[in-house]
């Protein structure tokens, strides 16, 4: 147990944050109904800056057993310190759906929260939700990667961006494709957006980035790929920390 | 009892004068070492020496004692007042090897382009940098008012040296953006530490010729709430009540004078418009790349440039709307939109169509009187106290002077001088969070209007407005980064003339004035051909297939797109080479061919052009296959070999390209006349 990731400690304060406090009293609008089961709608692994709202609220659902909504079941949420939700509990709507907006915590790294219902014989059930902070150097790659890279290799359209993806003879990688991007080192992203495709006999169509970006601008994209990849990024070789 | 006992203490310790001595001596020690157990216990130690024993279990353990330095430390920067003992808690801020430690305060510091050495630590986060405790040092205490700042405003920090904008703050880029557009300066007095001020972008209509363009009911119901005729208008609700809005709308109508606009002859109305002719004309002419329309699923389509069609029968007269599409400049000279050349039947077709734009519920419920005298001074009265004028031109009525307070060191402000309203936490970042969302709760009587921001845009103009501190006004000006100031450039003579009434700088840029929706025109001399900019000029095409926003066709006559191409052509020329420095007639079909295959090959360029149209697909940069009659060689080569610096920010990166490769590429592309067709040379 002497090797630690970032992640997975600050999961693990996550998880300590949230199964310590499951509120006794709901502390708005007494519930009207219960489900059995409560799943997430929209809004998780998003990123934001440390400490700043999540661009879109976290919404989720309250079922009953046949899988249709419930009307008036209780939602909590809950996260480690410095997450705050607006509001923190609240009952579901006509749809069965309860939403809050997000602000996430000061410290940059995957912040796991949780909503949280009950049963109409008290049984908690709980769901839980990543999100992710960037620090500074994050948050400059974001801007980059918005700038010169999500046009390929986002394969989302928007009717203002749309997307060059399905254009392109080889699939760029999405960013958070960390099946892929995990396996390769710093030094090799580093030579890939630097020096192009072309120059590491891989596909011609991506261009060299390192005659336009400065180092520190391509230090800065790697750090935000690194901080959005899905599964988490996990830096290879040992990294000590004291046993806990 | 009592006594006997304080007797035989007293004998015990002051019986005679050696125990009265050997008594003050022991004293004399203990209070001697108040101070240097109390140094032991302090906190910074007890977290010194909790990272000595988090540090020598790692593997580089070693090393990462040798760096901590014990004792109280300090960062001392006098030019800049700084004096910082952060570090001597916050020990592993620079070890690049505690990333994984997420345990305060031993976490390392993100990576950020500035060495703390440099700046120290309370420029960026506040709080107290003397101090060695964390209470005092994070907290507001009794001596101390500045407590750390929450992470979601650090971007404020920034904005203290940076007055322009920086591509790694987000948040103070859009909280700058939003001040401006919403015309806060229109009113507070932000002057930026270089003695610039942050001026508004937004366009408040003039109001002299009101009554032309709308009706007493309108100007009710949009004053009663802006956002009820356009969910995205930029007034502010100044929550008048229905009584004080009659009497506005009351003297607002009632100072309104016919406008030159009014003398001229109508234009004819189309009795019975075709809708479909409408709608094809407001497509032609671009009028979406600035203004949006509800699409039947109740979303927006379209810029944000001019205000939002959705409704604009319901406010606009018939004929003003004619009159304004014939000139706008006639009504408001101050505008942003062009003066298209549209003919009389397209003026009939469109205006038309424009006025069937109607919402019959919006003025429904709106019945007004005949405006009494009485009224129609309270309104008048009202308009000065609210600071009408200070956004509207208005008859009668003088713009007011620094009518609201001045920002500029508002990042400061003392926390006493402030009257924070019921439930705000007593924060300066609450307090500016909480007056940018709801001003009135600090006070019926205050005059300052609600704006409609979302919670990120509340954070980010807080942000920004964190950023004017007392540090920034005072610091040493080699500190600065200068802040963007526009232009005011003036193209020349009768092209200049042109220039202006198409507003040309609504949209483009040239020579450090004017819009960034569309390219910089600065250089456009040197990068295109007389030829096709005239024929653009006649008939607008688009180039980037993935753009909504367009060029308008504003339906020019030959004299005036041969006056302004000439301009352009002989005056929009870039230092750095000569646009004919390179014929076309240099190239061989062997460079053509050669060039052909560095496109598809070595640089794969159909990535983001097209040229073929049947196999070439990525449509990020512009579409090519004509590119051989729209853009000179020279500018060609040039930019292959350097796209930043033909258009700064371009997506293309510089790749390098080497001269050969250049030329060859340039020879294809200039092959390329029209519809994908190579035109052999001979």
């Amino acid at each position: 147990m002497r090797r630690l990731v970032p992640s997975l400690a600050i999961l693990a304060a996550a998880m300590f944050a949230t199964c310590g406090r499951k509120p006794a009293t709901a502390p708005g609008p007494a519930p009207t109904a219960y489900g059995t089961a409560i799943v997430l709608s929209a809004g998780d692994k998003q990123f934001a800056s440390v400490g700043n709202v999540l661009d879109q609220p976290v919404v989720v659902q309250v079922n009953d057993p046949q899988g249709n909504g419930v009307t008036g079941a209780p939602v909590w949420f809950s996260g480690p310190h410095g997450v705050k939700f607006d509001p923190a509990y609240a009952l579901t709507d006509s749809s069965g759906q309860a939403s809050a907006t997000v602000v996430l915590g000061g410290i940059a790294g995957r912040y796991q929260i949780a909503a949280s219902t009950r049963e109409s014989n008290g049984q908690p059930k709980d769901l839980k939700i990543d999100e992710i902070a960037l620090d500074y150097e994050q948050t400059l790659g974001r801007q980059l990667n918005d700038h010169y890279c999500s046009r390929c290799h986002n394969p989302e359209s928007t009717p203002e961006r749309v997307s060059n993806f399905d254009n392109l003879t080889t699939k760029p990688h999405p960013f958070t494709e960390g099946d892929t991007l995990n396996k390769m080192t710093g030094e090799e992203l580093l030579a890939i957006i630097s020096h192009g495709g072309a120059a590491l006999s891989k596909s011609a169509e991506m261009p060299p980035f390192g005659y336009t970006l400065t180092k520190s601008d391509l230090q800065a994209l790697i750090a935000y790929i690194r901080a959005v990849s899905d599964p988490p990024y996990r830096p290879s070789g040992l990294v000590y920390a004291k046993h806990q | 009892m009592l006594r006997e006992k304080l007797g035989s203490l007293r004998r015990m310790f002051l019986g005679d004068s050696s125990r009265v001595f050997g008594t003050v001596s022991v004293i004399f020690l203990v209070s001697l070492a108040i101070a240097p157990a109390k140094n032991h216990f302090s906190e910074w130690r007890h977290y010194q020496k909790q990272y000595r024993k988090l540090v020598r279990d790692r593997a580089e353990g070693a090393t990462l004692e040798k760096h901590l330095q014990p004792g109280i430390q300090q960062i001392w920067i006098p030019e800049q007042g700084v004096v910082d003992r952060c570090t001597t808690c916050h020990v592993g801020l620079r070890e690049a090897s505690l990333a994984d430690v997420s345990q305060q305060p031993f976490r390392k510091h993100p990576n950020i382009p500035h060495p703390l050495t440099e700046f120290g630590c309370v420029i960026c986060h506040r709080g107290q940098g003397t101090a060695t405790t964390v209470e005092e040092a994070h907290s507001s205490t009794k001596s101390w008012e500045q407590p750390l700042l929450p992470a979601r405003y650090i971007e404020s920090g920034c904005g203290q040296c940076h007055l322009a904008p920086l591509t790694g703050t987000p948040q103070l880029n859009l909280g700058r953006r939003l001040i401006a557009s919403s015309g806060c300066s229109r009113c507070h007095n932000l002057q930026r530490p270089d003695g610039t001020k942050l001026l508004p972008t937004d366009d408040p209509p003039p109001l002299p010729h009101l009554a032309d363009k709308t009706t007493r009911e309108w100007i009710y119901a949009w004053i009663k709430n802006p956002q009820a005729y356009s969910a995205t208008a930029s007034m502010p609700n100044f929550g008048l009540s229905d009584d004080q809005v009659r009497d506005v709308s009351a003297f607002l109508t009632a100072q309104s004078t016919p406008s030159p606009a009014a003398q001229k002859p109508a234009p004819a109305a189309n009795a019975a418009p075709d809708p479909a002719a409408g709608a094809s004309l407001y497509g032609q002419s671009f009028c979406a790349s600035c203004h949006a329309v509800q699409n039947a699923a109740g979303i927006l389509v379209g810029g944000d440039l001019g205000p939002e069609l959705t409704r604009i029968g319901t406010k606009a007269r018939p004929q003003w709307i004619g009159a304004w599409l014939r000139n706008p400049l006639d009504y408001d000279p101050g505008t942003r939109m062009p003066h298209y050349r549209f003919g009389d039947a397209q003026l009939a077709t469109l205006s038309g169509f424009l006025q069937a734009k109607t919402d019959s519920d919006f003025l429904a419920n709106v019945h007004l009187a005949e405006a009494t005298p009485e009224q129609v001074a309270h309104g008048k009265q009202l308009v000065v106290e609210y600071g009408c004028a200070s956004c509207h031109e208005i008859n009668g009525v003088k713009k007011p002077e620094n009518f609201a307070p001045d920002l500029s060191r508002i990042g400061s402000k003392p926390l006493v001088q402030i009257a924070f309203a019921e439930g705000v936490p007593h924060t300066l970042p609450d307090y500016l969070a909480a007056k940018v969302q709801k001003p009135r709760a600090f006070g019926a009587s205050l005059k300052m209007p609600r704006f409609k921001f979302t919670p990120q845009q509340i954070d980010a103009v807080t942000t920004a407005l964190l950023g004017f501190t007392e540090r920034a006004q005072t610091q040493p000006a080699a500190l600065r980064i200068a802040s963007h100031v526009e232009s005011n450039y003036q193209p020349a003579g009768k092209a200049g003339q042109l220039m202006n009434d198409l507003r040309c700088f609504s949209c483009h840029s040239i020579n450090g004035r004017g819009g960034d929706m569309a390219p910089d025109l600065t250089w456009e001399g040197s990068s295109v051909q007389r030829a096709w900019l005239r024929d653009f000029l006649k008939n607008p095409n688009t180039l980037r297939p993935a753009l909504i926003r367009r060029m308008p066709k504003f339906n020019l006559s030959d004299a005036d797109i041969n006056t302004l191409t000439d301009y352009i052509m002989t005056v929009y020329q870039t230092p750095a080479f000569d646009r004919d420095s390179i014929a076309s007639s240099e190239f061989t079909p062997a460079m053509v061919e050669q060039g052909k295959e560095l496109f598809y090959g070595k640089y794969a360029c159909q990535s983001c052009h097209i040229i073929d149209q049947k196999t070439d697909k990525g449509y990020i940069g512009p579409a090519l296959w004509s590119v051989g009659s729209w853009l000179t060689p020279a500018w060609i080569f040039h930019y292959l070999k350097d796209p930043q610096a033909m258009r700064p920010g371009t997506l293309e990166p510089n790749q390098q390209i080497s001269d050969n490769d250049a030329r060859l590429l340039t020879a294809y592309l200039a092959s390329l006349k029209s519809g994908g067709k190579q035109v052999a040379k001979k």
